[in-house]
């Protein structure tokens, strides 16, 4: 169905190619699933399929790309809309009208299609994806597996026979991405759709795929199936660590198939007594306390009474569905969103630091540092070296500081770089550099692992866990369980505006169906949540 | 209700107000677009009630110019007699001065037929949305309102964009307020707006916008800027006073235009999903509409026009089911 005959893209200005002889094709009817560190150059293989490289992004293609027997040098991406369905990574940017209805037709008009068979197509795919009840429902409204289904159903009017999506459910809370994979699922399975899909989150997903594509950071591909292709390291989800610990071959890719082999490891461990014990709280004051908070918009009431304390040297968690009151939690807490009732009071090395609402921003940030969803947010200048300039500056900081805490973050970045040019680990590393900078008592972080790989997020963890080690306390956001159990201790779930549970990252995250880890539900009933922690319990047990 | 309906209706209530300062036609105008905004409103609709502060205010801001430095003609019964002053630095201008019954009323009603056109816009707003009326407009003109389909729908991700960089500021500890705050979130807004820009664009290609079947029409590109030139010089003339050559002029930028569209949209095969009917209602508002805007620009009795208008109102009634088959 799809066909890369020996494919090498250059983007205009750049040194070395983005894709590198890449000789690979994809059948009718299978799920491929493209993986690889970030910024290796997943985008532009699936740009390739679709066209936009290099008819809409410019660069020159080597070799030859065919879908369908279309080569993509005769035809533009307009021209394979009727072949190739295309859902780009945030699908609300790509929105061209505000209705799910008239977002559906959009494709279906321009290809001139018959209004009786618009209608027909219409209503299949309204059905096909769970989106009756919202053909009337404006696009801005929908929470964000909506959004992802009603992309895939703009494209799905257009009978496409390739669907190539770019991480559908990087930016899900775990229900909205079961639902997603749910019905993309289908359509393979029901429908002989051809899909290709990148995923930095391959945990959920793997388990579905034929064949992987493995791209490399240099450009070259490996083509393969899952269960060989996945090597623990940068790009392999938790179970496939989990079978290189177990010694299982060939590896398990679903929890169902690491369920049915774990027996024996089980057995091992649950005859030793509990290994792992979690550490006692940190018996030091409270490095934050919220009282009461409530947040209210003009037609929401967003955070409804929540109260919460922050322990130096902790990491807390702070989990829900989208749209459950975490981002304006946060917000308020830093004192830099709205704040409808409630007191917030900071410590800071020791010493009472007051509420950073009531402060001016520059003394404020000393106490709450906030790292936003979208980091870019927070640049504005041209280069790397200027925005580290510019951080030491603000923060009051010797000169250097900023560019040494990003060096460690996140490795040698270059100096003259244009941020909108970094990969996202690179660019949240220059983000959290601008704002450790200033040494804050307490770091909240809003979504900080979307498009991050296996690799930048254990370094996250890693720094997360040493502005802790300082005495600092750190709260973040987030729907990735497997980075939650990895580096949270404690875990706040929130629904509503309200507070549900809270308590230790093991008791939460176990008991919960939609929470767990995948280490955890193979474990089931020992309490283990990360391979790590299987690790320890099998040194002990020898 | 066909989007293009009500637009047609208000036109001729804007017409209408524009024409007329008796109060009784005005207050029957304001009843018809309340009418329409409260019994015709879409789901989904933006609130009503700030066209109505909005019409209000104009109102006031008329009379309180009035009042100011309204022009004082001795005429009938002086209400309050405020003293006058005549600043030197401003010869000509008089301030304040006795304020009487009757220029109050002119002034009043001069800001009611304002306002009056507001609320026209604003009730046809709310009873058909402008993106649907984008959405029907004739193929030849599809890639306009593309355009202006986009700007609606890119204006308020601007303004969610300008906000959070301005929040943003606050976390880095820099004022979120001044010009130099200004200049510094200009620069990543723009930059922001231009990546949606581009995501846009290239999801719009990737399902097939602007796709041809066969080749555009050679001629259509010459027939659409001979068009553009004749509509300035029929302008230049409508402005200048000279109906010589404004009318053949103006006629013939039509006639370009039509049939330069109509060659630029035979290339591109497009299709309407669910294209809106237009019946008898939408023949009742927006012939009410007409008869509205073409009487009063003739110069109508306004009385009879108004009551046109309001009987175009008849199209909210509720469509009849059709009658049940008797056993």
């Amino acid at each position: 169905m799809i066909r890369l005959d020996h494919v090498t893209v250059t983007y205009s200005g750049a040194t070395s190619p983005a894709l590198r002889d890449v000789d690979v094709s994809v059948a009718e009817g299978e799920l491929c699933l493209v993986v690889g560190p970030t910024g290796a150059g997943k985008s532009t293989l699936l740009r390739a399929v679709s066209g936009l490289v290099p008819h809409f992004s410019g660069g020159t293609l080597a070799g030859r790309v065919l879908v369908d027997g279309r080569d993509t040098r005769e035809h533009r991406p307009r021209d394979l809309a009727d072949l190739v369905g295309v859902v780009l990574q945030d699908p609300a940017r790509g929105f061209v009208t505000e209705t799910v209805e008239d977002e559906l037709a959009y494709a279906m008009e321009q290809l001139g299609l018959p209004p009786a068979a618009m209608r027909v197509r219409m209503e299949e795919v309204l059905d096909l994806l769970g989106l009756a009840g919202l053909r009337d429902a404006s696009l801005r409204d929908l929470s964000g597996g909506e959004q992802q289904r009603a992309a895939i159903g703009a494209v799905l009017t257009a009978h496409p026979r390739v669907l190539v999506l770019d991480e559908p459910t990087s930016a899900l809370d775990p229900p909205a991405a079961d639902d997603v994979l749910a019905a993309l699922t289908r359509l393979v399975h029901d429908h002989g759709m051809t899909v290709l899909l990148a995923e930095h989150r391959l945990e959920r997903v793997v388990q579905y795929a034929d064949r992987v594509l493995a791209v490399a950071p240099d450009g070259t591909v490996r083509e393969g199936r899952a269960a060989d292709l996945l090597e623990p390291g940068a790009s392999a989800p938790p179970l496939v660590e989990l079978a290189q610990v177990a010694g299982w071959r060939p590896v398990p890719l679903s929890v169902r198939d690491a369920r049915r082999r774990v027996t024996a490891l089980r057995g091992r461990l649950a005859a030793l007594p509990p290994t792992v014990t979690d550490a006692p709280p940190a018996g030091g004051a409270p490095a934050l306390t919220a009282r009461g908070m409530h947040v209210r918009y003009r037609r929401a009431h967003a955070v409804r009474g929540v109260d919460l304390d922050l322990d130096a040297g902790t990491v807390t968690a702070l989990m829900g569905r989208n749209g459950a009151g975490k981002s304006s939690l946060l917000w308020a807490l830093a004192g830099a969103g709205p704040r409808s009732a409630g007191s917030v009071a900071v410590r800071r090395e020791g010493r009472d630091g007051g509420d950073p609402a009531a402060l001016v921003p520059a003394r404020a940030r000393e106490l709450v540092a906030l790292v936003p969803q979208d980091p870019m947010d927070l640049v504005y200048l041209s280069s790397v070296a200027d925005e580290c300039a510019a951080g030491d500056r603000q923060a009051g900081a010797p000169p250097g500081t900023c560019a040494a805490l990003l060096a460690r973050l996140a490795g040698p970045v270059p100096d003259d770089a244009h941020p909108r040019d970094l990969s996202e680990g690179q660019r949240l590393a220059l983000v959290l550099a601008v704002q450790l900078a200033a040494r804050p008592s307490v770091l909240l972080l809003d979504e900080p692992t979307r498009g991050l790989d296996y690799a930048a997020k254990r370094a996250l963890a890693a720094i997360l866990a040493g502005h802790a080690a300082g005495g600092g306390a750190v709260l973040l956001s987030s729907h990735d369980v497997e980075f939650v159990a990895q580096c949270a201790e404690r875990v706040v779930v929130l629904a509503d505006g309200e507070v549900v549970t809270d308590g230790s990252a093991r008791d939460v995250l176990v008991a919960s169906p939609t929470f767990a880890p995948q280490v955890a539900k193979v474990m089931h009933p020992l309490p283990l949540l990360t391979v790590d922690e299987v690790r320890a319990a099998l040194a002990v047990a020898g | 209700m066909h989007p293009a309906a009500w637009w047609v209706w208000a036109a001729g209530v804007v017409a209408l107000a524009g024409r007329t300062t008796s109060p009784a036609v005005l207050g029957l105008l304001v009843a018809a677009t309340l009418v329409l905004a409260g019994l015709g409103r879409r789901p989904g609709a933006p609130p009503f009630s700030g066209y109505l502060v909005l019409g209000l205010g104009i109102v006031v801001v008329r009379v309180v110019f009035y009042v100011l430095v309204g022009l004082k003609v001795p005429d009938g019964q002086v209400l309050v007699d405020l003293p006058s002053w005549q600043p030197p630095w401003a010869p000509g201008v008089e301030l304040l001065g006795p304020v009487t019954a009757a220029g109050l009323a002119r002034a009043a009603l001069g800001g009611l037929a304002l306002a009056v056109m507001v609320l026209a816009v604003g009730a046809a707003a709310t009873a058909s949305s402008p993106s649907r009326l984008l959405r029907s407009v004739p193929p030849a003109l599809h890639h306009l309102a593309t355009a202006a389909a986009i700007a609606v729908a890119v204006a308020p991700s601007l303004v969610r964009a300008t906000g959070a960089a301005r929040r943003a500021r606050r976390l880095r500890g820099l004022p979120d307020r001044g010009p130099r705050a200004l200049a510094e979130t200009a620069l990543p807004v723009l930059a922001d707006a231009l990546d949606r820009a581009v995501d846009l664009a290239a999801s719009m290609d990737v399902r097939g916008y602007a796709r041809r079947s066969g080749r555009a029409d050679p001629r259509a590109l010459p027939a659409l800027v001979a068009a553009l030139l004749a509509s300035a010089v029929g302008l230049y003339g409508l402005l200048t006073g000279d109906p010589a050559y404004a009318v053949p002029a103006l006629a013939a930028a039509v006639g370009l235009g039509t049939a330069g569209g109509l060659l630029a949209a035979r290339g591109a095969r497009r299709t309407r999903y669910r294209p809106d009917p237009w019946r008898g209602r939408e023949w009742l508002a927006a012939g009410a509409g007409a008869i509205g805007l073409v009487g009063a620009v003739a110069g109508g009795p306004p009385v009879v026009l108004a009551a046109v208008v309001l009987a175009g109102l008849g199209a909210l009634v509720p469509a009849p089911l059709p009658a049940e088959v008797s056993a």
